[in-house]
């Protein structure tokens, strides 16, 4: 929901960013304010994911330009570890295995260090526990999914149904989910978009990156911005994003190529 | 000229040294006593086999990748006794398992500590106990099968068998299942010293056990641990064997596991490196009949300047045998590993399947790898598979984890204990896992 006086989360200025020394994104902006929730569309290869690594600190990255502001903090400035605790949370586009961890420590160890970031005391294995169980039906998890090692063995939509869990505990303050939606039959992508739906409020804000419209019939954005090139050519409501649906981008990359 | 002559006159005082360090090594193995006229012949015997071979060099394709010249600095000299200070048994008690509290032979030095080990409430019809203290009917019944392997002449198993005067036996008769973990804890405190643990373990037709043979230090100084341990598995019998070796890092140890398997018998065999300057440990299978299951898991964890060395061979010799090996490397700063897996599927053995897998995680540039899958097929309706992967920690995985609020270090330590998992968690007990934890 759009809010007019609400507290800006995330403001991004001119971005750019190298991968192994070629140009990607070629000047980002984009502003976020809290309770907002943003979607990036756009065709293979326009930037959208490593808008998503750049926002989270992957390090194979490499910021050449513009800044990003996080609640008033330089992002860029932050280990990815410290941007997680501080509330950044990027739901991956392939969720890695960890065996041998099982979920559930995973989710604690990943909570507490975001307690201890925060000043709180850490939560022991049965407080951790009860909390867990009350966020299982946000994505619609068995419990017996907590014992199993981290995603080993998961089908797709179990991995990304973990994604959600996982945000679902941390509580983020800016969520980023990349392409969260590639790969779901409907029913796991009505799972994820109804988890992601519960966990969006007043307090928070959602950058949705996605490659197909339909995502977007579930998760309801307040904006829509088409990336091409590295670089944001057209924002509009969630209406362009049923244009894009029905025309393509072929449209939109050609205007940009008169302008 | 000179040069050829040089060059030559090194190569042979090279030569000189290594004959004179097994002589060495010879005289001391034979000052251990024993009053067994049929021990004595057997020593006899291998001394023999000692001295008709050369103490290994690089030029030797079996140890290629593992240079033993350190070791042929050290000086070593008897074994102290079997004595742990008083002040050092807490320190040992840490080794203990709670599962085999009762199942327990402790030798300190190779030599049996009777004070350490616990041997209460167990089956009748297994046998237990130290090779001499065991009346002379059981004795008479072990000469069939002690130093009896396939590969008992090679140069250190016929040196630990130089110097035998005790062991470690476990025997379990025919149909009786041991529930019971059954604890060899091999301790080192005597140093500089050879130290030469031996086993036998012996499961009747359809029997079945489950042994922790494990390698400890209480000590800092530098010793040599030459280990052999002997397992016969009769028909139908199951074995799940761990191996633990966990010594100081001024050690050497090598270290030898001979199996013979029966026809449909099954053995696992977990082993865990983590000790020793310098480590080797030899598996050698040979199968007796058919449809026997082998399962090896292996994991060497090596820092510092450490080299680890497994070799194993696998001699499928009879129809529907199968085999599942993987060794996992873990080597950081300047450590070295080595792998070298023989399989062996001469023609009568049809309808085997056989497979292996080295994987291998490096988290230094310095540390290094050799890895030798050898594969030797004759018959032509086999599955046999193998493969070898050599990988560092990915930035990607490392960034998943630091995106979930972990930071780095302690996403790589997270990283690195799931990739040793799948060979701990085959460890059959929890307190043993809770020790090896990385």
């Amino acid at each position: 929901m759009v809010i007019g006086n609400s507290d800006v989360i995330l403001s991004v200025k001119d971005l750019t960013a190298n991968v192994d020394e070629t140009p990607i994104l070629k000047g980002i902006n984009l502003e976020i304010k809290a309770g907002e929730i943003h979607a990036i569309m756009g065709p293979n290869g326009s930037g959208k994911s490593t808008l998503s690594k750049v926002l989270a600190g992957h390090p194979a990255y490499e910021v050449t330009g513009g800044e990003v502001s996080y609640l008033g903090q330089n992002l860029l400035d932050m280990e990815p570890e410290d941007r997680a605790r501080s509330g950044v949370f990027l739901a991956f586009q392939y969720p890695l295995e960890i065996p041998g961890v099982s979920n559930l420590d995973f989710l604690r160890v990943a909570y507490n260090s975001k307690r201890k970031h925060e000043g709180l005391e850490e939560l022991d294995a049965f407080d951790f526990d009860d909390l867990v169980q009350e966020k299982l039906g946000i994505v619609k998890m068995d419990a017996a999914f907590l014992n199993r090692s981290v995603n080993e063995g998961f089908s797709g939509g179990e991995k990304k149904r973990n994604e959600i869990l996982q945000m679902a505990i941390l509580e983020p303050k800016l969520g980023i989910l990349d392409e969260t939606d590639s790969g779901l039959d409907i029913d796991a992508l009505r799972i994820v978009a109804n988890g992601v739906n519960q966990l969006a409020h007043s307090n928070n804000a959602m950058l949705v990156i996605t490659h197909y419209q339909r995502l977007l019939e579930y998760i309801i954005p307040d904006y829509v911005h088409v990336m091409a090139n590295g670089r944001i050519i057209r924002t509009g409501g969630k209406e362009l994003a049923l244009e894009l649906e029905e025309r393509g981008y072929d449209w939109l990359l050609e205007a940009e190529a008169v302008v | 000229m000179s040069i050829p002559s040089t060059s030559v006159s090194v190569t042979s005082s090279a030569a000189q040294t290594r004959a004179a360090y097994l002589s060495h090594l010879l005289a001391l193995a034979q000052r251990s006593e024993t009053t067994l006229p049929w021990l004595r012949e057997l020593r006899d015997h291998a001394a023999v086999r000692v001295q008709e071979q050369t103490f290994p060099s690089t030029r030797d394709e079996e140890w290629r990748f593992t240079d033993l010249s350190d070791l042929l600095a050290v000086e070593l000299a008897e074994v102290g006794g079997a004595e742990v200070q008083a002040a050092k048994l807490a320190e040992l008690a840490k080794f203990y398992l709670p599962e085999a509290d009762q199942s327990r032979l402790v030798f300190v030095n190779g030599i049996y500590a009777p004070q350490l080990s616990s041997l209460h409430h167990l089956p009748e019809g297994l046998t237990i106990g130290n090779l001499v203290n065991l009346p002379e009917a059981a004795q008479q019944h072990l000469q069939t099968y002690l130093a009896k392997q396939t590969g008992a002449e090679e140069v250190f198993t016929a040196l630990n068998t130089s110097g035998l005067s005790d062991a470690a036996v476990v025997q379990v008769r025919k149909n009786l299942v041991v529930e019971t973990p059954i604890h060899l804890l091999f301790v080192s405190t005597s140093s500089p010293a050879l130290i030469q643990p031996r086993a036998l373990v012996i499961a009747e037709p359809n029997s079945a056990l489950t042994i922790i043979e494990d390698h400890v230090t209480l000590n800092e100084g530098v010793y040599f641990t030459n280990s052999v341990t002997e397992i016969w598995l009769g028909d139908n019998a199951q074995a799940n064997h761990t191996r633990v070796q966990r010594d100081n890092l001024a050690a050497f140890h090598i270290g030898k596991t001979a199996v013979s398997q029966a026809r449909t018998s099954r053995y696992t065999c977990t082993v865990v490196n983590l000790g020793a300057k310098l480590a080797r440990h030899h598996l050698g299978i040979h199968q007796t009949g058919e449809q026997t299951e082998t399962t090896l898991n292996g994991l060497t964890v090596l820092h510092g300047e450490q080299v680890g060395d497994t070799h194993s061979t696998i001699a499928l010799t009879k129809p529907y045998g199968t085999t599942r090996q993987i060794q996992k490397n873990i080597v950081d700063d300047r450590a070295h590993a080595v792998f070298n897996g023989k399989v062996f599927v001469p023609k009568e053995a049809q309808l085997t399947d056989a497979g292996q897998l080295n994987r291998n995680l490096l988290l230094s540039s310095k540390a290094r790898v050799d890895t030798k899958p050898q594969l030797e097929i004759v018959a032509d309706n086999v599955k046999c598979t193998h493969g070898a992967t050599v990988g560092q920690l990915e930035t990607d995985e490392v960034f998943y984890l630091q995106s979930r609020g972990i930071d780095a270090d302690s996403a790589r330590k997270l990283l690195v204990h799931a990739f040793a998992y799948e060979v701990i968690e085959s460890i059959p007990l929890a307190s043993l896992r809770q020790h090896i934890q990385l």
